[in-house]
């Protein structure tokens, strides 16, 4: 049987992750844990994520768990999950400016205000069901047709430096990177285990993702 | 395509039991919510709103086990009210698997738990409820209140100087009920939705007099609501979410399907 750790830091809400993580991976045990040895000796690794910038990362570096996550970043199927994401980046400009892991160099910027799209003011939060469109084919996206609509609630938004790292885009003023891949990692700005059926799609393939 | 309008049913939970139970959904226990949830999700909900109404103090962690077993086999957003007091009231909710948690009479009582609650939990998490009733005398322009205590409880503030005020506090979303129009069946009040989408930037869920799907669309192309809760006409399935779903998009409005 495999191992899933969903990363425990004290940031919010991680029973629903374990829970849809389970809900499609007959095979995993699912692990919620703060312990870096626990985490170290996980197949799989989620880092989901929620609140402000300044203390996800605190948090992060506090616990410890911001070296763990930079340990084991390419060495296993990893997911980050909205402030699970944009932690990954290189720095965020929420809370005055916030170093963050830079495992995807990049920033993470807020939505212009007012945020406008021909003509027709945007609210922020962008919060809602947005179409997603693959930006390239990924294992994560199997079984999820293009254009599918995901979960999101979030103000600040991930600009990776890399636009080859880009794995799904949302329109929602401009085109957005609301996934980015490389080897061993996916992250998105959308919930997946708020995403019904394409949200558990993803998490079902993350479970047996070989990571490339 | 852009961000779908959406559509939410509200369920009203008293001591862990969904009341005025829902009629329509196959499900074998209509009191229980994760029954009623899993039955709204896969009928398309976007979202679920649970309002927590349990008066007696002794039952509050009721709530909490309700929204840990919800979230545990639905998976689409959760919203919580009813009853939140304080900081550690929302965390409890979130920890449980809500994915916003409402806050009404608390933040009349005292704004500042609004401010506290977003620099905690992100925005995001934080939905105002605005109970709303016209106080404007006719021929005059039209002027809404905040009421607390289901509309029993004048609070002297102005609904739209209200809704901008919570938006600076960080509220990431507001809840507007019409107290006139609730459980009238005769449309939202759609000068008062105007009134506030038009003042803030966030979005704003319209509440209170749905009785047809043509009052839904109303709330969103002629309210500029984001997105629309009822109960009564889903629950007693006199529209499914499909067809309220339909009908929207054939007035143009987008919406997931």
């Amino acid at each position: 049987m495999q191992k899933i750790a969903v990363i425990d830091y004290g940031m919010g809400n991680l029973r629903s992750v374990s829970k849809a993580i389970e809900h499609v991976a007959d095979d995993a045990e699912v692990v919620v844990s703060s312990d870096a040895a626990v985490i170290e000796s996980a197949d799989r690794v989620v880092c989901p994520g929620q609140g402000a910038a300044k203390d996800c990362m605190a948090a992060l570096q506090q616990s410890g768990l911001a070296q763990t996550v930079l340990a084991i970043a390419g060495t296993r199927p990893f997911l980050g999950i909205c402030m699970g994401y944009q932690v990954l980046l290189t720095h965020s400009e929420e809370n005055s400016g916030v170093e963050c892991l830079n495992i995807v160099p990049g920033e993470v910027t807020r939505f212009a205000d007012p945020l406008f799209d021909a003509g027709t003011r945007l609210k922020v939060p962008h919060m809602g069901w947005s179409e997603v469109r693959h930006a390239r084919d990924h294992a994560l996206w199997a079984d999820i047709d293009d254009a599918s609509r995901f979960y999101f609630a979030h103000s600040y938004y991930c600009v990776p430096e890399d636009d080859g790292a880009v794995a799904g885009t949302c329109h929602y003023g401009h085109d957005i990177a609301v996934a980015v891949a490389a080897p061993n990692l996916f992250a998105c700005q959308f919930h997946p285990e708020k995403s019904a059926r394409d949200g558990l799609q993803l998490l079902k393939n993350f479970a047996s993702w070989d990571g490339r | 395509m852009g961000l779908a309008k959406r559509i939410i049913p509200c369920l009203d939970v008293d001591a862990g039991r969904v009341v005025k139970g829902v009629k329509f959904l196959d499900i074998r226990d209509a009191g229980d919510p994760v029954n009623v949830a899993r039955g709204y999700n896969e009928a398309g909900a976007d979202e679920i709103t649970f309002l927590d109404i349990t008066a007696s103090s002794d039952n509050r962690d009721t709530i909490v086990h309700v929204v840990e077993e919800v979230a545990s086999e639905v998976f689409i957003p959760l919203t919580v009210g009813g009853g939140i007091r304080a900081v550690e009231d929302v965390r409890r909710l979130l920890n449980a698997g809500a994915d916003k948690v409402g806050i009404n009479t608390a933040a009349v009582n005292r704004p500042d738990l609004v401010r506290e609650a977003t620099d905690k939990v992100g925005a995001q998490c934080i939905v105002v409820a605005l109970d709303a009733k016209s106080v404007s005398a006719p021929g005059e322009s039209p002027r809404w209140e905040i009421f607390t205590h289901g509309g029993r409880t004048p609070t002297g503030l102005d609904a739209v100087e209200w809704a901008v005020k919570m938006a600076e506090y960080g509220a990431g979303e507001l809840l507007l009920t019409s107290m006139d129009r609730d459980g009238t069946k005769v449309g939202f009040d759609l000068a008062l939705t105007r009134a506030i989408t038009e003042a803030v930037e966030i979005p704003v869920i319209a509440s209170g007099g749905v009785g047809n799907l043509d009052h839904l669309c109303d709330g969103v192309l002629k309210g500029g609501a984001d997105a629309v809760l009822a109960a009564s006409i889903f629950h007693f399935g006199e529209y499914t979410i499909a067809e309220a779903k339909a009908h929207m998009a054939a007035q143009g409005i987008e919406v997931r399907v």
